[in-house]
Protein backbone atom coordinates (compact mmCIF):
# COMPACT_ATOMS: atom_id res chain seq x y z
CA UNK A 1 0.00 0.00 0.00
CA UNK A 2 1.41 3.59 -1.06
CA UNK A 3 1.35 6.04 1.81
CA UNK A 4 -1.15 9.04 0.69
CA UNK A 5 -0.23 11.90 -0.41
CA UNK A 6 -0.60 13.87 2.30
CA UNK A 7 1.48 11.30 5.00
CA UNK A 8 4.51 11.77 2.78
CA UNK A 9 3.60 15.84 3.03
CA UNK A 10 3.62 15.47 6.98
CA UNK A 11 6.97 13.05 6.64
CA UNK A 12 8.58 15.22 5.26
CA UNK A 13 7.91 18.07 7.61
CA UNK A 14 8.58 15.91 10.13
CA UNK A 15 11.85 15.07 9.19
CA UNK A 16 12.97 18.39 7.90
CA UNK A 17 12.36 19.47 11.77
CA UNK A 18 14.04 17.07 13.36
CA UNK A 19 16.82 17.47 10.84
CA UNK A 20 16.58 21.34 11.43
CA UNK A 21 17.29 20.56 15.16
CA UNK A 22 20.09 17.98 14.84
CA UNK A 23 21.32 20.84 12.61
CA UNK A 24 21.11 23.31 15.36
CA UNK A 25 22.18 21.15 17.63
CA UNK A 26 25.47 19.45 16.63
CA UNK A 27 26.43 23.22 14.81
CA UNK A 28 28.24 24.85 18.21
CA UNK A 29 30.05 21.24 18.53
CA UNK A 30 31.41 20.85 15.08
CA UNK A 31 32.29 25.14 15.29
CA UNK A 32 34.76 24.05 18.56
CA UNK A 33 36.29 21.43 16.51
CA UNK A 34 36.33 23.35 13.69
CA UNK A 35 38.38 26.11 15.67
CA UNK A 36 40.90 24.05 17.46
CA UNK A 37 42.46 22.74 14.32
CA UNK A 38 42.65 26.53 12.91
CA UNK A 39 45.66 28.72 12.51
CA UNK A 40 45.22 31.39 15.18
CA UNK A 41 44.98 34.26 11.59
CA UNK A 42 42.20 31.88 10.38
CA UNK A 43 40.24 31.84 13.44
CA UNK A 44 37.65 34.10 12.28
CA UNK A 45 38.47 34.47 8.80
CA UNK A 46 36.78 30.61 8.24
CA UNK A 47 33.43 29.58 9.58
CA UNK A 48 34.20 26.12 10.41
CA UNK A 49 37.79 24.11 8.79
CA UNK A 50 40.35 26.14 6.97
CA UNK A 51 42.01 25.20 4.25
CA UNK A 52 45.56 24.86 6.59
CA UNK A 53 45.30 22.91 9.19
CA UNK A 54 47.14 23.44 12.47
CA UNK A 55 48.22 22.58 16.29
CA UNK A 56 48.76 26.31 16.99
CA UNK A 57 45.63 26.18 19.63
CA UNK A 58 47.03 23.32 21.37
CA UNK A 59 50.93 24.44 21.89
CA UNK A 60 49.25 27.93 22.82
CA UNK A 61 47.19 25.95 25.32
CA UNK A 62 49.84 24.17 27.50
CA UNK A 63 52.23 27.07 27.19
CA UNK A 64 49.49 29.28 28.59
CA UNK A 65 48.46 27.09 32.06
CA UNK A 66 49.09 24.02 33.43
CA UNK A 67 46.73 21.85 31.37
CA UNK A 68 48.22 18.25 31.86
CA UNK A 69 48.26 19.54 35.83
CA UNK A 70 44.69 20.29 35.68
CA UNK A 71 43.38 16.83 34.22
CA UNK A 72 45.93 15.02 36.22
CA UNK A 73 43.93 16.76 39.60
CA UNK A 74 40.13 16.75 37.68
CA UNK A 75 41.36 12.61 37.39
CA UNK A 76 42.43 12.24 40.44
CA UNK A 77 39.45 13.96 42.36
CA UNK A 78 36.47 12.64 40.23
CA UNK A 79 37.98 8.94 39.90
CA UNK A 80 38.03 9.16 44.20
CA UNK A 81 34.51 10.89 44.19
CA UNK A 82 32.97 8.18 41.72
CA UNK A 83 34.65 5.07 43.74
CA UNK A 84 33.71 6.31 46.96
CA UNK A 85 30.33 7.28 46.15
CA UNK A 86 29.63 4.23 43.95
CA UNK A 87 30.91 1.67 47.14
CA UNK A 88 29.18 4.14 49.93
CA UNK A 89 25.84 3.99 48.38
CA UNK A 90 25.44 0.87 46.59
CA UNK A 91 26.26 -0.70 50.08
CA UNK A 92 23.65 1.46 51.83
CA UNK A 93 21.18 0.97 49.13
CA UNK A 94 21.58 -3.06 49.57
CA UNK A 95 20.67 -2.28 53.30
CA UNK A 96 17.91 -0.48 52.40
CA UNK A 97 16.65 -2.85 50.06
CA UNK A 98 17.19 -5.83 51.47
CA UNK A 99 17.01 -6.05 55.21
CA UNK A 100 14.58 -5.18 57.96
CA UNK A 101 16.05 -3.69 60.43
CA UNK A 102 14.95 -0.62 63.11
CA UNK A 103 15.65 2.85 62.00
CA UNK A 104 15.20 2.19 58.31
CA UNK A 105 11.88 4.50 57.96
CA UNK A 106 14.29 7.07 59.49
CA UNK A 107 17.01 6.78 57.25
CA UNK A 108 14.88 6.91 54.44
CA UNK A 109 13.13 10.14 55.77
CA UNK A 110 15.94 11.46 56.44
CA UNK A 111 17.45 11.78 53.35
CA UNK A 112 14.40 12.66 51.73
CA UNK A 113 14.17 15.40 53.27
CA UNK A 114 17.85 16.69 52.65
CA UNK A 115 17.15 15.85 49.19
CA UNK A 116 14.49 18.33 48.53
CA UNK A 117 17.17 20.99 50.16
CA UNK A 118 19.29 22.74 47.49
CA UNK A 119 23.19 22.23 47.80
CA UNK A 120 23.83 25.41 48.37
CA UNK A 121 22.09 26.17 51.37
CA UNK A 122 25.15 24.31 53.25
CA UNK A 123 27.75 25.99 51.10
CA UNK A 124 28.29 28.55 54.07
CA UNK A 125 28.56 25.77 56.94
CA UNK A 126 30.17 23.52 54.94
CA UNK A 127 33.13 26.15 54.29
CA UNK A 128 33.21 26.52 58.03
CA UNK A 129 33.52 22.95 58.14
CA UNK A 130 36.15 22.24 55.66
CA UNK A 131 38.33 25.05 57.38
CA UNK A 132 38.12 23.83 60.79
CA UNK A 133 39.15 20.21 59.76
CA UNK A 134 42.05 21.81 57.80
CA UNK A 135 41.25 21.08 54.15
CA UNK A 136 40.94 24.16 52.81
CA UNK A 137 42.51 24.49 49.25
CA UNK A 138 42.80 20.52 49.26
CA UNK A 139 41.72 17.77 47.15
CA UNK A 140 40.28 16.17 50.76
CA UNK A 141 38.32 19.10 50.72
CA UNK A 142 36.61 18.26 47.36
CA UNK A 143 36.53 14.87 47.62
CA UNK A 144 34.77 14.55 50.92
CA UNK A 145 31.66 15.97 50.68
CA UNK A 146 31.83 14.98 47.14
CA UNK A 147 31.18 11.67 48.52
CA UNK A 148 28.10 11.85 49.56
CA UNK A 149 25.51 10.88 47.14
CA UNK A 150 21.67 10.89 48.73
CA UNK A 151 20.56 9.86 44.70
CA UNK A 152 22.86 6.77 44.84
CA UNK A 153 21.54 5.61 46.98
CA UNK A 154 17.96 5.65 46.11
CA UNK A 155 19.20 4.93 42.56
CA UNK A 156 20.96 1.19 44.22
CA UNK A 157 17.91 0.82 46.71
CA UNK A 158 15.27 0.97 43.84
CA UNK A 159 17.16 -1.50 41.56
CA UNK A 160 18.43 -3.49 44.86
CA UNK A 161 14.68 -4.04 45.44
CA UNK A 162 14.16 -6.42 42.17
CA UNK A 163 16.37 -8.69 43.26
CA UNK A 164 15.06 -11.87 44.33
CA UNK A 165 15.13 -12.43 47.97
CA UNK A 166 15.19 -16.64 46.65
CA UNK A 167 18.82 -15.82 45.17
CA UNK A 168 19.64 -14.43 48.82
CA UNK A 169 18.31 -16.91 50.45
CA UNK A 170 20.22 -19.64 48.78
CA UNK A 171 23.43 -17.77 49.13
CA UNK A 172 22.93 -17.67 52.81
CA UNK A 173 21.99 -21.15 53.21
CA UNK A 174 25.32 -22.26 51.12
CA UNK A 175 27.17 -20.08 53.78
CA UNK A 176 27.98 -17.29 52.35
CA UNK A 177 28.37 -13.82 54.74
CA UNK A 178 26.39 -10.50 54.06
CA UNK A 179 29.44 -8.64 52.92
CA UNK A 180 29.75 -11.88 49.99
CA UNK A 181 26.01 -11.72 48.88
CA UNK A 182 26.35 -7.91 48.41
CA UNK A 183 29.84 -8.13 46.17
CA UNK A 184 29.25 -11.38 44.30
CA UNK A 185 25.40 -11.62 44.49
CA UNK A 186 23.37 -8.74 44.42
CA UNK A 187 26.22 -6.42 42.60
CA UNK A 188 26.61 -8.24 39.39
CA UNK A 189 22.72 -8.21 38.81
CA UNK A 190 22.34 -4.67 39.31
CA UNK A 191 25.87 -4.41 36.85
CA UNK A 192 23.54 -1.65 34.15
CA UNK A 193 22.81 0.58 37.30
CA UNK A 194 26.15 0.61 38.30
CA UNK A 195 27.46 2.09 34.78
CA UNK A 196 24.83 4.39 34.81
CA UNK A 197 25.75 5.46 38.45
CA UNK A 198 29.60 5.86 37.09
CA UNK A 199 29.04 7.93 34.46
CA UNK A 200 26.40 10.49 36.17
CA UNK A 201 28.83 10.35 39.50
CA UNK A 202 31.73 10.93 37.18
CA UNK A 203 30.30 13.40 35.18
CA UNK A 204 28.94 15.25 38.38
CA UNK A 205 32.27 15.50 39.66
CA UNK A 206 34.27 16.26 36.62
CA UNK A 207 32.23 19.22 35.93
CA UNK A 208 31.73 20.69 39.30
CA UNK A 209 32.73 24.22 39.30
CA UNK A 210 31.08 26.11 42.33
CA UNK A 211 32.89 23.93 44.95
CA UNK A 212 36.29 23.71 43.66
CA UNK A 213 35.84 27.07 42.83
CA UNK A 214 34.82 28.49 46.65
CA UNK A 215 38.07 26.26 48.30
CA UNK A 216 40.71 25.84 45.95
CA UNK A 217 43.30 28.70 45.68
CA UNK A 218 46.37 27.60 44.38
CA UNK A 219 46.82 27.46 40.80
CA UNK A 220 48.93 23.61 41.07
CA UNK A 221 45.70 22.55 43.08
CA UNK A 222 43.33 23.75 40.05
CA UNK A 223 40.59 21.18 38.81
CA UNK A 224 40.16 21.49 34.77
CA UNK A 225 36.61 23.58 34.83
CA UNK A 226 38.52 26.62 37.52
CA UNK A 227 41.79 25.63 35.40
CA UNK A 228 40.17 26.54 32.09
CA UNK A 229 38.31 29.90 33.44
CA UNK A 230 41.28 31.07 35.09
CA UNK A 231 42.48 31.15 30.89
CA UNK A 232 38.82 33.37 30.07
CA UNK A 233 40.76 36.24 32.71
CA UNK A 234 43.85 35.66 31.68
CA UNK A 235 43.79 35.90 27.71
CA UNK A 236 40.67 36.94 26.53
CA UNK A 237 42.04 37.06 23.10
CA UNK A 238 43.52 33.65 23.07
CA UNK A 239 40.34 31.99 21.59
CA UNK A 240 41.98 29.07 20.22
CA UNK A 241 43.91 28.42 23.50
CA UNK A 242 40.34 28.44 25.28
CA UNK A 243 38.51 26.26 22.29
CA UNK A 244 41.16 23.92 22.58
CA UNK A 245 40.94 23.52 26.26
CA UNK A 246 37.40 23.42 25.92
CA UNK A 247 37.61 20.64 23.39
CA UNK A 248 39.95 18.45 25.39
CA UNK A 249 38.22 19.05 28.43
CA UNK A 250 35.08 17.45 27.11
CA UNK A 251 36.71 14.58 25.33
CA UNK A 252 36.60 12.14 28.70
CA UNK A 253 33.49 12.33 29.23
CA UNK A 254 32.07 11.91 25.50
CA UNK A 255 34.38 8.29 25.56
CA UNK A 256 33.08 7.50 28.84
CA UNK A 257 29.25 8.21 27.61
CA UNK A 258 29.70 6.00 24.62
CA UNK A 259 31.12 3.05 26.28
CA UNK A 260 28.09 3.35 28.51
CA UNK A 261 25.53 4.87 26.44
CA UNK A 262 22.63 1.95 26.86
CA UNK A 263 22.94 2.24 30.72
CA UNK A 264 22.81 5.41 31.08
CA UNK A 265 20.21 6.34 29.25
CA UNK A 266 17.53 3.35 31.24
CA UNK A 267 19.27 4.35 34.69
CA UNK A 268 17.80 8.27 33.75
CA UNK A 269 14.84 7.27 33.05
CA UNK A 270 14.41 4.51 35.03
CA UNK A 271 13.39 6.19 38.33
CA UNK A 272 11.21 8.77 36.24
CA UNK A 273 9.65 6.98 34.14
CA UNK A 274 8.37 3.48 36.84
CA UNK A 275 8.01 5.41 40.07
CA UNK B 1 21.57 -20.92 59.87
CA UNK B 2 24.15 -21.22 62.73
CA UNK B 3 24.41 -18.11 65.59
CA UNK B 4 27.56 -16.38 64.28
CA UNK B 5 25.69 -16.21 61.15
CA UNK B 6 22.34 -14.99 63.07
CA UNK B 7 24.42 -12.49 64.05
CA UNK B 8 25.98 -11.50 60.96
CA UNK B 9 23.25 -11.50 59.53
CA UNK B 10 21.47 -8.98 62.49
CA UNK B 11 24.28 -6.34 61.64
CA UNK B 12 24.59 -6.26 58.54
CA UNK B 13 22.45 -3.76 57.62
CA UNK B 14 23.63 -1.27 59.86
CA UNK B 15 27.19 -2.01 59.86
CA UNK B 16 26.79 -1.24 55.28
CA UNK B 17 24.75 1.96 56.55
CA UNK B 18 27.36 3.13 58.64
CA UNK B 19 30.00 4.55 56.03
CA UNK B 20 27.30 6.70 54.29
CA UNK B 21 25.83 7.39 57.42
CA UNK B 22 28.64 8.95 58.66
CA UNK B 23 29.70 11.39 56.06
CA UNK B 24 26.09 12.10 55.51
CA UNK B 25 25.37 13.37 58.98
CA UNK B 26 28.92 15.12 59.05
CA UNK B 27 28.64 16.64 55.81
CA UNK B 28 25.06 17.07 54.76
CA UNK B 29 22.76 16.97 57.87
CA UNK B 30 24.96 18.64 60.39
CA UNK B 31 25.58 22.02 58.25
CA UNK B 32 21.52 21.91 57.31
CA UNK B 33 21.31 22.67 60.98
CA UNK B 34 24.16 24.57 60.91
CA UNK B 35 22.87 26.58 58.24
CA UNK B 36 19.61 27.86 59.98
CA UNK B 37 21.95 28.80 63.04
CA UNK B 38 24.50 30.37 60.91
CA UNK B 39 21.36 32.42 59.27
CA UNK B 40 21.35 34.21 62.24
CA UNK B 41 24.60 35.32 62.57
CA UNK B 42 26.88 38.15 60.76
CA UNK B 43 30.28 36.52 59.92
CA UNK B 44 34.04 37.97 58.37
CA UNK B 45 35.15 34.75 57.10
CA UNK B 46 35.29 31.64 59.29
CA UNK B 47 36.16 32.46 62.55
CA UNK B 48 34.49 35.81 63.10
CA UNK B 49 30.82 35.34 63.95
CA UNK B 50 28.35 37.93 65.62
CA UNK B 51 24.65 37.02 66.74
CA UNK B 52 22.26 39.52 64.63
CA UNK B 53 18.80 37.68 65.57
CA UNK B 54 16.49 38.26 62.33
CA UNK B 55 18.78 41.27 60.64
CA UNK B 56 19.98 39.24 57.99
CA UNK B 57 16.46 38.65 57.10
CA UNK B 58 15.18 42.01 57.42
CA UNK B 59 18.46 43.46 55.33
CA UNK B 60 17.40 40.75 52.84
CA UNK B 61 14.19 42.08 52.02
CA UNK B 62 15.24 45.63 51.91
CA UNK B 63 18.85 44.26 49.95
CA UNK B 64 18.19 46.31 46.12
CA UNK B 65 21.16 43.48 44.80
CA UNK B 66 18.62 40.46 46.08
CA UNK B 67 15.60 41.50 44.69
CA UNK B 68 17.64 42.07 41.38
CA UNK B 69 19.05 38.48 41.52
CA UNK B 70 15.60 37.41 42.46
CA UNK B 71 13.81 39.24 39.52
CA UNK B 72 16.73 37.71 37.12
CA UNK B 73 16.48 34.16 38.52
CA UNK B 74 12.84 33.89 38.46
CA UNK B 75 12.80 35.46 34.63
CA UNK B 76 15.37 33.24 33.97
CA UNK B 77 13.23 29.83 35.09
CA UNK B 78 9.86 31.05 33.67
CA UNK B 79 11.47 31.83 29.92
CA UNK B 80 13.50 28.63 30.10
CA UNK B 81 10.72 26.15 31.11
CA UNK B 82 8.16 27.69 29.03
CA UNK B 83 10.67 27.32 26.01
CA UNK B 84 12.33 24.25 27.14
CA UNK B 85 9.82 21.85 27.81
CA UNK B 86 7.51 21.98 25.09
CA UNK B 87 10.67 22.16 22.57
CA UNK B 88 11.27 18.84 23.97
CA UNK B 89 8.12 17.06 23.71
CA UNK B 90 7.86 18.19 20.76
CA UNK B 91 11.17 16.53 19.25
CA UNK B 92 10.26 13.35 21.34
CA UNK B 93 6.53 13.37 19.86
CA UNK B 94 8.95 13.29 15.96
CA UNK B 95 11.04 11.13 17.17
CA UNK B 96 8.84 8.92 18.44
CA UNK B 97 7.14 8.23 15.06
CA UNK B 98 7.62 5.07 14.04
CA UNK B 99 8.66 5.05 10.74
CA UNK B 100 11.63 7.75 11.69
CA UNK B 101 14.96 6.31 10.67
CA UNK B 102 18.17 7.36 12.22
CA UNK B 103 16.25 7.58 15.40
CA UNK B 104 19.81 6.57 17.39
CA UNK B 105 21.55 9.25 15.67
CA UNK B 106 18.44 12.12 16.26
CA UNK B 107 18.36 11.23 20.02
CA UNK B 108 22.61 11.25 20.35
CA UNK B 109 22.45 14.40 18.77
CA UNK B 110 19.84 15.96 20.59
CA UNK B 111 21.00 14.62 24.34
CA UNK B 112 24.92 15.45 23.14
CA UNK B 113 24.89 18.97 24.78
CA UNK B 114 24.30 17.11 27.77
CA UNK B 115 28.16 15.64 27.93
CA UNK B 116 29.18 18.99 28.18
CA UNK B 117 29.82 20.63 31.27
CA UNK B 118 27.86 24.19 32.50
CA UNK B 119 31.49 25.66 32.24
CA UNK B 120 32.67 24.76 28.99
CA UNK B 121 29.20 25.00 27.60
CA UNK B 122 29.25 28.42 29.37
CA UNK B 123 32.69 29.14 27.52
CA UNK B 124 32.30 28.22 24.08
CA UNK B 125 28.89 30.02 23.69
CA UNK B 126 30.58 33.02 25.34
CA UNK B 127 32.64 32.99 22.08
CA UNK B 128 29.59 32.39 19.62
CA UNK B 129 28.08 35.70 21.06
CA UNK B 130 31.52 37.40 20.37
CA UNK B 131 30.40 40.59 18.31
CA UNK B 132 31.36 40.92 14.50
CA UNK B 133 32.41 37.26 14.39
CA UNK B 134 30.59 35.03 17.32
CA UNK B 135 28.38 32.66 14.54
CA UNK B 136 25.42 33.20 16.96
CA UNK B 137 25.35 36.63 16.22
CA UNK B 138 26.19 36.38 12.33
CA UNK B 139 23.58 33.84 12.35
CA UNK B 140 20.95 36.67 13.96
CA UNK B 141 22.26 39.08 11.87
CA UNK B 142 21.50 36.91 8.97
CA UNK B 143 18.06 36.33 9.80
CA UNK B 144 17.15 40.04 10.56
CA UNK B 145 20.02 42.49 9.96
CA UNK B 146 18.12 45.54 11.39
CA UNK B 147 17.33 43.93 14.62
CA UNK B 148 20.92 42.20 15.50
CA UNK B 149 23.24 44.61 13.33
CA UNK B 150 26.60 42.57 13.71
CA UNK B 151 28.19 44.58 16.35
CA UNK B 152 25.04 43.69 18.71
CA UNK B 153 27.00 42.60 22.01
CA UNK B 154 24.88 40.09 23.46
CA UNK B 155 26.82 39.92 26.73
CA UNK B 156 27.50 43.75 27.32
CA UNK B 157 24.18 45.13 26.95
CA UNK B 158 21.59 44.61 29.71
CA UNK B 159 18.75 43.74 28.00
CA UNK B 160 20.54 40.92 26.39
CA UNK B 161 22.58 39.27 28.66
CA UNK B 162 19.29 36.81 29.75
CA UNK B 163 18.00 36.35 26.22
CA UNK B 164 21.75 34.80 25.52
CA UNK B 165 21.67 32.82 28.97
CA UNK B 166 17.98 31.35 28.11
CA UNK B 167 18.69 30.75 24.16
CA UNK B 168 22.40 28.97 25.63
CA UNK B 169 19.93 27.10 28.48
CA UNK B 170 17.79 25.83 26.12
CA UNK B 171 20.54 24.28 23.97
CA UNK B 172 22.00 22.69 26.68
CA UNK B 173 19.16 21.10 28.68
CA UNK B 174 16.39 20.50 25.50
CA UNK B 175 17.86 17.23 24.77
CA UNK B 176 18.16 16.57 28.00
CA UNK B 177 14.44 16.53 29.09
CA UNK B 178 13.08 15.05 25.55
CA UNK B 179 15.63 11.76 27.04
CA UNK B 180 12.72 11.42 30.17
CA UNK B 181 9.78 12.42 27.10
CA UNK B 182 10.70 9.59 24.85
CA UNK B 183 11.32 6.99 27.63
CA UNK B 184 7.20 8.17 28.37
CA UNK B 185 6.03 8.05 25.19
CA UNK B 186 7.26 4.72 24.52
CA UNK B 187 5.43 3.96 27.63
CA UNK B 188 2.34 4.77 26.76
CA UNK B 189 -0.07 2.10 25.70
CA UNK B 190 -0.70 1.45 22.16
CA UNK B 191 -3.79 -0.11 22.61
CA UNK B 192 -5.16 3.03 23.69
CA UNK B 193 -4.30 4.84 20.46
CA UNK B 194 -5.82 2.09 18.35
CA UNK B 195 -9.03 2.73 20.80
CA UNK B 196 -9.22 5.95 19.77
CA UNK B 197 -8.04 5.78 16.03
CA UNK B 198 -10.96 3.17 16.31
CA UNK B 199 -13.38 5.72 17.75
CA UNK B 200 -12.14 8.44 15.24
CA UNK B 201 -10.62 10.79 17.09
CA UNK B 202 -7.97 12.96 14.96
CA UNK B 203 -4.41 13.29 16.05
CA UNK B 204 -4.92 16.38 17.92
CA UNK B 205 -7.54 14.40 20.61
CA UNK B 206 -5.38 11.38 20.79
CA UNK B 207 -2.78 13.68 21.92
CA UNK B 208 -4.99 15.52 24.52
CA UNK B 209 -6.76 12.29 25.65
CA UNK B 210 -4.07 9.60 25.50
CA UNK B 211 -0.58 10.85 25.21
CA UNK B 212 -1.14 13.73 27.65
CA UNK B 213 -2.40 11.88 30.91
CA UNK B 214 -0.06 9.06 29.93
CA UNK B 215 3.05 11.22 29.99
CA UNK B 216 1.81 13.52 32.65
CA UNK B 217 3.97 11.93 35.87
CA UNK B 218 6.99 12.61 33.66
CA UNK B 219 5.85 16.13 32.41
CA UNK B 220 5.30 17.06 36.42
CA UNK B 221 8.39 15.42 37.37
CA UNK B 222 10.29 17.67 34.37
CA UNK B 223 8.26 20.68 35.08
CA UNK B 224 9.61 20.34 39.02
CA UNK B 225 12.98 19.54 38.28
CA UNK B 226 13.84 21.60 35.38
CA UNK B 227 12.52 24.79 37.33
CA UNK B 228 14.65 23.90 40.77
CA UNK B 229 17.86 23.06 38.43
CA UNK B 230 16.89 26.90 36.78
CA UNK B 231 16.38 28.29 40.56
CA UNK B 232 20.04 27.52 40.90
CA UNK B 233 21.19 29.35 38.06
CA UNK B 234 25.19 29.99 38.49
CA UNK B 235 27.71 28.83 36.14
CA UNK B 236 26.70 30.34 32.15
CA UNK B 237 26.28 33.59 33.60
CA UNK B 238 29.22 33.38 35.62
CA UNK B 239 31.32 32.44 32.87
CA UNK B 240 29.83 34.30 30.24
CA UNK B 241 29.99 37.68 32.25
CA UNK B 242 33.27 36.92 32.99
CA UNK B 243 32.85 36.25 36.66
CA UNK B 244 31.21 39.17 36.50
CA UNK B 245 27.23 40.04 36.98
CA UNK B 246 27.00 41.57 33.68
CA UNK B 247 25.70 45.44 32.77
CA UNK B 248 23.89 46.37 35.12
CA UNK B 249 23.96 43.57 37.28
CA UNK B 250 21.53 42.35 34.36
CA UNK B 251 22.88 38.68 34.72
CA UNK B 252 23.04 38.48 38.81
CA UNK B 253 21.49 35.31 40.35
CA UNK B 254 20.58 34.31 43.40
CA UNK B 255 22.93 31.78 43.93
CA UNK B 256 25.86 34.28 42.28
CA UNK B 257 24.87 36.80 44.67
CA UNK B 258 25.03 33.95 47.32
CA UNK B 259 28.60 33.30 46.12
CA UNK B 260 29.59 36.78 46.04
CA UNK B 261 28.17 37.32 49.64
CA UNK B 262 29.54 34.48 51.51
CA UNK B 263 32.58 33.67 49.74
CA UNK B 264 33.93 36.94 47.79
CA UNK B 265 32.85 39.86 50.77
CA UNK B 266 32.76 36.87 53.52
CA UNK B 267 29.81 36.76 55.24
CA UNK B 268 28.84 33.48 55.76
CA UNK B 269 26.17 34.26 57.70
CA UNK B 270 24.19 36.20 55.41
CA UNK B 271 25.45 34.01 52.48
CA UNK B 272 23.49 31.11 54.56
CA UNK B 273 19.93 33.53 54.58
CA UNK B 274 20.27 34.14 51.26
CA UNK B 275 19.93 30.32 50.93
CA UNK B 276 17.68 29.77 52.98
CA UNK B 277 15.30 31.85 51.03
CA UNK B 278 16.00 30.14 48.16
CA UNK B 279 14.98 26.93 49.14
CA UNK B 280 12.11 28.63 50.40
CA UNK B 281 11.22 30.39 47.42
CA UNK B 282 12.20 26.28 45.48
CA UNK B 283 9.62 24.82 48.04
CA UNK B 284 6.67 27.60 47.22
CA UNK B 285 7.01 27.12 43.66
CA UNK B 286 7.25 23.39 43.63
CA UNK B 287 4.39 23.11 45.76
CA UNK B 288 2.45 25.46 43.75
CA UNK B 289 3.51 23.66 40.38
CA UNK B 290 2.21 20.40 42.04
CA UNK B 291 -0.98 21.85 42.88
CA UNK B 292 -2.45 23.17 39.29
CA UNK B 293 -1.05 20.18 37.76
CA UNK B 294 -3.35 18.33 40.16
CA UNK B 295 -0.63 15.81 41.26
CA UNK B 296 -1.50 16.20 45.09
CA UNK B 297 -5.16 15.38 44.57
CA UNK B 298 -5.18 11.82 42.51
CA UNK B 299 -2.36 9.85 43.48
Amino acid sequence: MKPKTSTIAARGAVITLLVLAALVTLTPVVWLIAATTKNPDDFWSYYFFAPRLSNENFKALFAAIPFGLYVINSAFVTSSVVIIQLFFSSLAGFSLAKYDFKGRNVVTVLMLTTVMIPGQVIMAPLYEQIYRLGLMDTHAGLIIPGAVSVFGIFLFRQAMTQVPDEMIHAARIDGASEFQIYWGIVMPVVRPMVGAFCLISFMGAWNNFLWPQIILHTGSNFTLPIGLNSLVGLQQQQYGALMAGTLLSILPVVVLFLLLQKEFIAGLTSGAVKG
Amino acid sequence: MNNQHRLQHKMAPYIFVAPFLVLFAAFQAWPIIKSLMLAFYVTAGPKNAVFVGTKNFQFLLNDPDFFIAVKNTATFAFCSVLLQLPVALGLAILLSQKWVRGRDFFRLAFFSPQLVGSVFVGVLFSVLFVPQYGIIVQFLNWLSPDRFPLDTKFLADQNLVMPAIIMTALWMYAGHHMVYFLAALQAVDKDLYEAAQVDGASGAQQFRSVTLPGIRPVVIFTLLTSTIGSFQLFELPFIMLGQGSGPNKSGLTVVMYLYQTGFVTGDLGYASTVGWKLAFFVLIISLAQLKLTGALKNE
